[in-house]
């Protein structure tokens, strides 16, 4: 007999095509009726594709969304001098890099980051216009709407970084550019010019969820993944066949650990791990140059991280050292 | 089973790309800090023994006889090195020659119809490069130390020293509308392929723009640096860390960069070695661009400038340290003494005054440079006259700071002097004070008066 397993489905379930359920009056029809059923989908999660909801919101995030790719793109082309095969070579070096810091906030001119922050306004439309989308569409199903307040968690860190963050600054050059290896090189220039982030408490809370929610992945993953031969991933088996998956796996951890999460409360503790990354993230960048300018610093003066005994001789800045005398 | 093996052997194929740019573990690793605190060195044995094979310094040549007539007795037009015999002379010629142009021998500077000939742009830049050795070996000993270097330690046998920078080309002329590349985001070497600043000397080996970014107070203060800023410097990290083949952790603290306490003391070494090279390509390199050709200058036409890894390459210590200057002494000790006090600076706003080496005597011809300041101070009752006292880094730095205070009292006596009320002259502590880093300079012993 053949088997079912729910990681890489041996077997798949083919059949007429789930159009979903009926939309209500002030609801744009969904795209797609001849719903094709692609094998290679099915061995990662459902074959089928579509019936996707685009609506009018949908389609202004991905017009937003297209251009401002586009500017990002044609800019980086036009870096190297609209050579394709340059393009491609040096796609992870390039960049689009927001104004020079002597334009402040003001209005730059097109070409000293100007680009930057059309395709920066034009990105944070199509994100909000996408939030939206998944916002009225989990409510049109009757849904909760924590997808769209888990996206709404990582738009704040977005914001945080290229909007909010520049402005208290009071300078677009504080933002991230658009681009590979830049974005990571601003990350290390950031934490070097304000002390070490490593000493700001957010950023160690927001390292803290981050693993924590990828450890509650894996725990959780691994537990249903375990009691899959008993059907513990089929939420109907759950029921019909008490004390076989869900009762086995949760006397595993208390077993092993003397205390287990429901089938429930494990995903709430999973959310919210996800969620505080980015929110906890967030603060710390916020705050980060407009209240902290120097972390270490910080942290050494409130005892937050110790001291260490000296190894090298005393240094100090050659430059106090020199020449002038009240 | 061909599928399989084609696939196996294209997925090999892209990770042996990917990973081409790394080197194969595994790596030695040193601990040079407090335990836990990751101040440790990383070393590649494998690599480390061909950089210890290409750095190895010649053995010296048998030292020569001082006696006998002296060299500027013999030859014509040699404006240096004349106080040397002609033995010595002969064998430091020899050794320039064997350091600098083994193949094409004294030819490569020299007339050999007539060696006095300065008409060889090699000749006349060879005699400028000993000075700068003499400089660097006399007035850069916080960088050099007793070690010093030799034409050798940048040349190694190569007409033009293997490592020097130039500006890098300008933008295209076309990318005005679209495509500005912000001077940063190309992989070249200069900055570890990195997409950091491509251009890190400029700003901090010729110019003097603020290398020092980190925040200096737990709490916002004056201080401002833009990340750009932040960046720039980081560029020239890259090329200190690559160009003496060592970790952030050499010089710096791995706890807070900008922290000097807990920083090892080679990074106070670094600090002189940046502002060494600096003053070295502002007053030996670029004032010789007009004497070379146009093929040796770079694409802006300007000529090869020295970076860290031009003495380094790529080894913490050039040479791995060995004391090579100390056998040619004729490189240790600067020839041209410095020339008398200059003008003393006379404006209605702002007087300059210069003083003798140790000395606090305001003399009589520098005094006349405060006629202007008193005239304004005398036309203006209610302005003040500021005074600030420097002096040059030659000494003891707790005697040369009482020094700079005495030259600033004897200003402020010789306005009192002329009839400025006491109360009207402020002592002020200098704002920027990061000119003469070694050695005399004449400009540096001075005292400032500012009308305010």
């Amino acid at each position: 007999m053949a088997e079912y397993q729910n990681l890489f489905t041996q077997v798949q379930a083919v059949g007429p095509a789930n159009l979903g359920v009926p939309l209500g009056p002030g609801h744009g029809p969904r795209t797609g009726t001849d719903l094709p059923q692609v094998h290679l989908f099915g061995r990662l999660g459902m074959p089928q594709v579509g019936p996707i909801y685009l609506g009018s919101l949908g389609t202004a995030s991905l017009i937003f969304g297209i251009a401002a790719f586009n500017i990002i793109g044609f800019n980086m082309l036009a870096q190297v001098n609209w050579d394709i095969v340059q393009f491609i070579r040096q796609l992870f070096w390039l960049s689009l890099e927001p104004p020079p810091p002597q334009y402040g906030l003001s209005l730059p001119p097109l070409n000293q980051g100007g680009w930057w922050l059309m395709a920066g306004g034009f990105l944070t439309a199509s994100i909000l216009l996408w939030w939206l989308r998944m916002y009225t569409r989990a409510r049109a199903l009757g849904m909760g709407t924590h997808v769209a307040w888990a996206f709404a968690a990582a738009i704040w860190l977005f914001l945080v970084l290229g909007f909010i963050r520049p402005v208290l600054m009071g300078s677009w050059s504080e933002a991230v550019p658009f681009g590979i290896f830049p974005h990571l090189d601003w990350t290390a220039a950031f934490s070097i010019r304000y002390g070490n982030l490593f000493y700001n408490p957010f950023h160690a809370l927001s390292i803290a969820f981050l693993y924590g929610a990828t450890l509650l992945f894996a725990m959780h993953g691994a537990t249903i993944l375990a009691v899959s031969r008993f059907g513990g991933e089929r939420e109907l088996e759950q029921i019909a066949d008490r004390g076989t998956a869900s009762e086995r796996a949760a006397l595993f951890w208390r077993w092993t650990m003397g205390f287990n999460a429901t089938t429930e409360s494990i995903h709430r503790w999973a959310w919210w791990f996800a969620v505080l990354c980015p929110l906890a993230g967030g603060i710390g960048i916020l705050l980060t140059g407009t209240v902290v300018d120097n972390w270490y610093l910080w942290a050494m003066k409130h005892g937050v991280a110790p001291p260490y005994p000296p190894v090298f001789p005393p240094s100090v800045d050659p430059a106090t050292l020199l020449q002038g005398v009240k | 089973m061909r599928v399989l093996l084609t696939t196996a052997l294209a997925a090999l194929l892209a990770a042996t790309t990917l990973l081409a740019g790394c080197e194969r573990p595994p790596v030695d690793t040193v601990q040079r800090g407090y335990r836990g605190t990751g101040m440790e060195l990383v070393y590649n044995p494998r690599t480390a023994v061909a950089v210890a094979e290409a750095n190895q310094a010649p053995a010296a040549t048998e030292a020569a006889s001082p006696d006998g007539p002296k060299a500027g007795q013999i030859y014509k037009n040699l404006q240096l090195l004349g106080h040397l015999s002609i033995g010595e002379f002969t064998r430091q010629m020899a050794a320039i020659t064997a350091w600098i142009s083994p193949k094409e021998g004294c030819n490569y500077c020299h007339v050999p119809e007539n060696l006095a000939d300065d008409s060889k742009y090699t000749k006349v830049v060879a005699r400028r490069m000993i000075q700068m050795t003499q400089h660097i070996n006399a007035d850069w000993k916080p960088h050099v130390a007793a070690t010093g270097v030799t034409c050798y330690t940048c040349h190694r046998g190569n007409a033009v020293p293997m490592n020097v920078w130039f500006a890098p080309e300008p933008p295209r002329a076309n990318a005005s509308f679209i495509g500005d590349k912000a001077g940063q985001n190309t992989p070249l070497k200069t900055v570890g392929l990195s997409s950091l600043p491509y251009d890190p000397f400029g700003p901090y080996l010729l110019g003097a723009q603020t290398i020092g970014v980190g925040g200096a107070t737990a709490l916002p203060s004056e201080h401002v640096a833009s990340i750009v800023q932040t960046e720039q410097t980081y560029g020239l990290m890259m090329h200190l860390s690559a160009g003496l083949g060592v970790n952030c952790t050499y010089c710096h603290n791995t706890r807070n960069f900008k922290e000097w306490d807990g920083s090892p003391p080679q990074r106070t070494t670094a600090w002189h070695g940046i502002r060494m090279t600096r003053d070295l390509n502002n007053q030996y390199i670029v004032p010789l661009t007009a004497s070379f050709p146009a093929t040796r200058l770079g694409p802006t036409g300007d000529v090869a400038k020295v970076n860290c890894a031009t003495c380094h390459q790529g080894v913490y210590k050039p040479l791995y340290g060995a004391p090579m200057a100390k056998d040619y002494p004729a490189l240790l000790t600067l020839e041209a003494p410095s020339d008398g006090l200059p003008a003393p600076l006379a404006e209605a706003q702002r007087s300059v005054l210069y003083f003798g080496v140790g000395s606090a005597v305001l003399e009589a011809d520098q005094a006349q440079g405060l006629s202007t300041v008193v005239a304004t101070l005398v036309a203006q009752p209610r302005a003040r006259a500021s005074i600030s006292g420097y002096h040059s880094a030659s000494g003891e730095l707790s005697a040369n700071q009482e020094l700079a205070k005495q030259r600033a009292f004897a200003v402020r006596d010789s306005l009192v002097g002329a009839g400025i009320a006491p109360t009207r002259v402020v002592l002020d502590k200098p704002l920027v004070a990061e000119a003469n880093l070694a050695g005399e300079d004449p400009a540096a012993r001075r005292v400032e008066v500012t009308v305010k």
